[in-house]
């Protein structure tokens, strides 16, 4: 029998207020563990918790750039649980009437469109961070907790089950990070734990719409582990499937060092969260009036930013893509091509020169030493012809470890392109005296040993020679 | 639970599976007596079904209040020593905690 798999992720971000959700500690990562707690988010009996207005603000733009319905009438519910990060035995979270639903993202995966619908969006608090004794929670006999990060603000947002391939899921939440960094709710910094997705994955058989049994993977923190945790799922459920064994609903965790996943079950009941109304929180009401006030101030989303670099600019799909596919690398672009700098060969640079430079030195396109405006400048140079695009490679690597702008390095450096016909003149007349072979075998009918020449003038004018110029130069002496 | 006609009915299993919930260790003994109190609680909350409820929206807040909101400044927080001054258990800084999970 074939499967197919069912995947759905609920992606967790938590959002870049300065305080937390319901207290007015700070949310800074990396502090000294339990500096960041107070009587609100430590759970102390007798306290009220107050909500930040900015969480609500930016759940909210997130629901609008995820195509979501925002709720007018939201509220807050308690979900109850036992565990030693959630000091208050409950998560502050969201259960009926959550701030947004029924928004879709559309992601493109090998050139084909796919819709992901997402189920809601709601908005809860992130819990505390666990250090063990032992080497897993199992074989610890004690764990010590740091609640600083108990009450930092986050959002989930969860999908339907329309991915089918771990391709697929992981391509979906790169395009969520990017439209997340695009209206600037969240830092989106995956290796600090800003964004981490649970997986959801069931097979079926090929042709059959019933869902099979699911297994969960939680707070999977990499796009690269999303790939290869569900992956690896697949594999599995299938194997057992083929065995003729049946699989169990369970939470499994995904050991990235091993490449495997792990039943994480426990003696432990099933979940009953019994959820309840949070009667210390007043519900939030938004009126038709704000929501359109902030669809009105979101900025270009990456879709629409790829369609305008398609059509305005001429890029290609594909170049398009990859260029919009971080707010950080459009921004860089926009600037670049601002005073006049070729599109396409902006983007050619940047995806060539500039990112292989930036890949070597593990540096981000926020830390590039050649900042958007000179790399702007020095295709503008290209394009004017006072640079050809061979001697535009020095002037990049001079650029890269110097702050100056690049007409100074082509000036200071001696290397304007030769467009002075008479100069040129002079080698081509040389080359020709020098190369007889393919002199007579251009004048026999074989016009590609001009290249030979050509490459022989460039040399000996070490790059500056203008190619046009030489090309023009030794055809009309040949021809006649 | 199980329907006995209008009304729902506390089993013994359901009082066993709460108490595990609550983490309460309740006595064998003390079961029946739990579980018939509990069905005399929702008998008598079971009065409300005789209120025509149709045209009434669910009760979200019994405030009749909304959108009370902080604006996001820091505040000061406890101090790491004060913070950590009740709990039964701590070490470097953090509060300590027993054996999570079971084998």
């Amino acid at each position: 029998m074939k499967y197919e798999a069912v995947i759905g992720l609920e992606i967790h971000s938590e959002l870049k207020t300065k305080t937390k959700i319901f207290c007015g500690c700070a949310t800074t990562f990396g502090a000294e563990q339990n500096t960041h707690v107070c009587p609100v988010c430590l759970g102390l009996p007798g306290v009220l918790p107050v909500i930040n207005k900015r969480v609500v603000e930016f759940a909210i733009r997130a629901g609008l750039a995820l195509n979501c319905t925002i709720n007018k009438f939201s509220k807050f519910d308690r979900k109850n649980y036992y565990y030693p990060d959630l000091p208050k035995n409950f998560q502050t979270s969201q259960y009926d009437l959550p701030i947004a639903e029924k928004g879709y993202v559309d992601i493109d995966v090998d050139g084909q469109k796919k819709r992901i619908r997402i189920t809601r969006i709601h908005m809860e608090e992130d819990a505390g961070k666990l250090v063990h004794s032992g080497n897993t929670i199992k074989d610890s006999a004690t764990s010590n907790v740091d609640y600083n990060r108990t009450g930092v603000p986050l959002i989930e947002i969860v999908s339907e089950p329309d991915m089918a391939t771990p391709q697929e899921a992981r391509v979906y939440m790169e395009k969520v990070k990017s439209i997340l960094e695009y209206i600037d709710v969240s830092n989106c910094r995956m290796e600090e734990g800003n964004l981490r997705a649970d997986l959801n994955v069931s097979l079926r058989p090929v042709g059959t719409t019933a869902l099979g049994t699911k297994a969960e993977m939680k707070n999977i923190n990499s796009f690269k582990a999303v790939e290869d945790a569900l992956a690896y799922e697949i594999q599995r459920q299938q194997e057992v499937l083929e065995d003729g064994g049946h699989l169990v609903q369970e939470t499994r965790t995904w050991d990235p060092d091993k490449g495997i996943t792990l039943s994480m079950r426990t003696k432990e009941a099933a979940h009953d969260y019994r959820y309840m109304p949070e009667p210390d929180l007043v519900p939030i009401v938004t009126t038709d009036e704000e929501i359109a006030a902030y669809r009105k101030a979101l900025p270009e989303l990456p879709d629409a930013r790829r369609q305008r670099l398609e059509t305005e600019d001429g890029l290609s799909s594909y170049d398009a893509g990859i260029i919009t596919g971080s707010r950080e690398l459009a921004e860089y672009f926009d600037a670049a091509i601002v005073d006049g700098a070729d599109a396409k060969l902006t983007a050619n640079w940047m995806m060539g020169d500039l990112a292989k430079n930036l890949n070597a030195e593990g540096k981000t396109i926020q830390d590039s030493p050649v900042d958007a405006k000179r790399l702007g400048q020095m295709i503008m140079l290209i394009s004017k012809g006072t640079i050809s695009s061979k001697i535009a490679k020095k002037v990049f690597v001079e650029m890269w470890t110097s702050p100056d702008a690049p007409e100074k390095i082509v000036k200071d450096k001696g290397l304007v392109q030769i467009t002075d016909t008479k100069a040129i003149e002079g080698i081509v007349d040389a080359v020709i005296a020098a190369n007889p072979k393919p002199v007579a075998d251009y004048k026999g009918g074989n016009t590609k040993a001009i290249g030979a020449l050509v490459g022989q003038v460039m040399k000996q004018s070490k790059g500056k020679a203008n190619p046009g110029v030489v090309n023009q130069l030794l055809k009309a002496k040949l021809d006649t | 639970m199980v329907m006995d006609g209008e009304s729902m009915k506390v089993t013994k299993k359901d009082v066993e599976d709460v108490a595990v919930l609550s983490r309460l260790a309740i006595p064998e003994e003390e079961k029946e007596q739990y579980t018939e109190q509990l069905n005399a609680f929702l008998e008598y909350v079971d009065n409300l079904s005789a209120v025509p409820t149709d045209d009434i929206k669910p009760t979200a807040h019994v405030l009749q209040l909304s959108n009370v909101f902080r604006e996001d400044v820091v505040k000061p927080s406890l101090g790491r020593e004060l913070a950590l001054s009740n709990a039964p258990l701590k070490e470097d800084g953090y509060f300590k905690v027993p054996k999570i999970l079971e084998d």
